[in-house]
């Protein structure tokens, strides 16, 4: 995962505010929260020296394949379905205290970021998952808890 | 809406909280379970398999077929009987009673010592939600339950919130795994990993006992003393502890006193529990149904109304010494669990295999029966790893037959 630091030093350094922010570092935190795409400063489309600068941002932002707004990847092949990232999440547990909280079925699943579905972690309601918008945190608890390694975020 | 749930018989845990989507005879998708659950409740066949030297038959040439060759025998044996419901196992030992068969399962070369040990109340146990609600100190030893019972950190001893445990597991809890490899649970654990070697765990115990009244704790193998103090001291300070025991301990003992001496250790400074990490969904069933019935948990062999019992009557001994003639197996694989050197001896008798899946056993046997999925296609009851019965209904309708009705069928035609 990439850092506001890193991303900044790839922007025009110019604080413009012509996107809107009130400096290049500004917008790299909001890039980091995903409120905003590298395409939304315009120095860095239209300037050609900094072609090589947006094509990197813009690989970082592509969505890689298989992955969710958050960037949360599972690896289907290595999850065993073992409940424990479902168990440990924190917004399922405050969303769900009783059900997957308590390690057992779920009981409000339209509010449940992580789910078991034919033995297999499902990711879903992201905007409930604490990696998404603007208070994002870096929750690891979804990985600290896999026994496989099978829940990645990009 | 009062959701349906299902049990699953995956393993020992039982978990009975399995939604399914299923369509007219077949499961189509299974949730909460995990992947093991899973593969076992989508794992039934399209129609009933009844097969006499691996060619197919009926049902009733395949029950005839099995009640000559118990009839037959001299000396049958009945062995496993772990992924069975109580009442299989009960009508097991009926039949076996009936045809004076010895009688073993799997326990015999697991964990059967040590639920033997539980059931005559030898030692402190507990129940999973006890330690869902109530566990601070939780001890995996010589067992991986991330592999063998993949819900179980979830669902009751690490991950879930409990009645006195509210706060979550980075806070009130401490996991530890005690285990000669890194397993997936001692993973998990972290920095409450300890490595001990081989055959270790006995003197890792004294050495631990010793720590545990602030001695010097010492080990032929230099495990470091601090790291084993550091240890004692967090057991001292569990207000619920729990040691869930697997047969890599049990293995690594040459009996049981060393797990008895911790226990009583830790209970003077301290409240622990103990639980085997009993693998088939019905083996703590087994031992209670048949202690309740001849006051052993396995190894036995009926003769004319009395029981003998000992290590000759275990399938190992048996198939070693060679004194059965005639082997009915129900619902386990001895060709995949024991050594060759012993199984092999099982292909000069007669055996009758009762399974819902296709083993090596049924493939090696003379008589096969394919049978119901439990909670899937057959209901019944069972006792789950610690003690609590679990009942369950099916969840779809075949015509498999269950293995009760099944041992019902040649106990009939006896
Ligand atoms: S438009 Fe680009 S260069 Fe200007 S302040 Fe925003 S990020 Fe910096
Ligand atoms: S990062 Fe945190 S909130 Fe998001 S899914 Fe993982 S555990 Fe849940
Ligand atoms: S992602 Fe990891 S922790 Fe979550 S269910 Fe799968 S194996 Fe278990
Ligand atoms: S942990 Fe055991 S009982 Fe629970 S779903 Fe998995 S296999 Fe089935």
């Amino acid at each position: 995962m990439t850092n506001a630091m890193e991303l900044y030093q790839m922007l025009p350094k110019t604080n413009c505010k012509k996107c809107g922010k009130t400096s290049c570092m500004a917008f790299a935190v909001a890039l980091m929260a995903r409120e905003l795409k590298p395409e939304d400063c315009p120095p860095l489309m239209d300037e050609p020296k900094y072609k090589e600068n947006y094509e990197k941002l813009s690989s970082i932002f592509k969505p890689s394949e298989g992955a969710t707004e958050t960037g949360l990847i599972v690896h289907e092949d290595l999850c065993f379905g073992c409940g424990n990232c479902v168990v440990a999440c924190p917004p399922n547990v405050a969303n769900d205290p009783y059900g997957v909280g308590s390690g057992n079925a779920p009981t409000n699943i339209n509010k449940l970021v992580l789910t078991i579905e034919d033995g297999i972690v499902k990711a879903q309601n992201l905007g409930e998952c604490r990696r998404f918008g603007k208070n994002k945190i870096l929750c690891n608890g979804c990985i600290v808890t896999c026994p496989v390694e099978a829940i990645e975020f990009v | 809406m009062e959701k349906n749930y299902h049990v699953c018989t995956g393993c020992s845990l039982l978990c009975d909280d399995i939604e399914v989507e299923a369509e007219k005879n077949k499961i189509n998708k299974v949730h909460t379970a995990c992947r093991i659950g899973v593969a076992h409740m989508k794992a039934g066949k399209e129609e009933a398999i009844f097969r006499v030297d691996n060619k197919p038959v009926d049902e009733a040439t395949a029950i005839s077929e099995a009640a000559a060759i118990l009839k037959n025998a001299k000396n049958p044996m009945i062995f496993g009987l772990g992924a069975s419901t109580n009442e299989a196992q009960k009508t097991a030992i009926e039949l076996a009673k009936k045809i004076n068969a010895t009688l073993d399962d799997t326990s015999s070369f697991c964990l059967g010592s040590l639920v033997e040990a539980l059931i005559s109340e030898k030692i402190k146990t507990c129940t999973l939600d006890d330690v869902r609600n109530k566990a601070d100190v939780i001890i995996f030893w010589g067992t991986d339950p991330s592999d063998s019972h993949p819900r179980h950190l979830s669902k009751y001893s690490y991950f879930p919130r409990g009645s006195e445990k509210q706060r979550g597991w980075e806070e009130e809890r401490t996991a530890i795994a005690i285990d000669v490899r890194k397993s997936h649970t001692a993973k998990i654990c972290g920095n409450y990993f300890f490595q001990i070697p081989p055959k270790g765990d006995a003197e890792f115990t004294d050495a631990l006992i010793a720590g545990l009244s602030g001695k010097l704790p010492k080990t032929s193998y230099n495990y470091p003393p601090k790291k084993i103090l550091e240890l004692a001291n967090i057991l001292k300070g569990a207000k619920f502890g729990v040691i869930f025991v697997g047969r890599g301990l049990i293995y690594s003992l040459e009996n049981l006193e060393p797990l008895f001496r911790l226990m009583k250790a830790l209970n003077e400074k301290a409240n622990f529990h103990l639980m085997p990490m009993v693998g088939n969904y019905n083996t703590m069933g087994f031992n209670e149904n048949l202690f309740a019935e001849t006051g052993y948990v396995n190894s036995v062999k009926f003769e004319n109304g009395t029981v003998l019992h000992g290590p000759d009557y275990s399938i190992v001994e048996a198939l070693k010494e060679r004194t059965v003639d005639a082997a009915l197996i129900v619902g386990s694989d001895p060709f995949s669990i024991l050594p060759r050197s012993i199984v092999k001896n099982l292909l000069e008798i007669p055996v009758i295999s009762i399974d819902p899946y296709e083993t090596l056993t049924s493939r090696n046997s003379k008589v096969y029966i394919n049978t119901a999925i439990s909670g899937v296609e057959a209901g019944g009851s069972a006792t789950r790893m610690d003690g609590k019965k679990v009942s369950f209904e099916p969840a779809i309708e075949t015509n498999h037959p269950s293995d009760e009705t099944i041992l019902k069928k040649i106990m009939e035609a006896l």
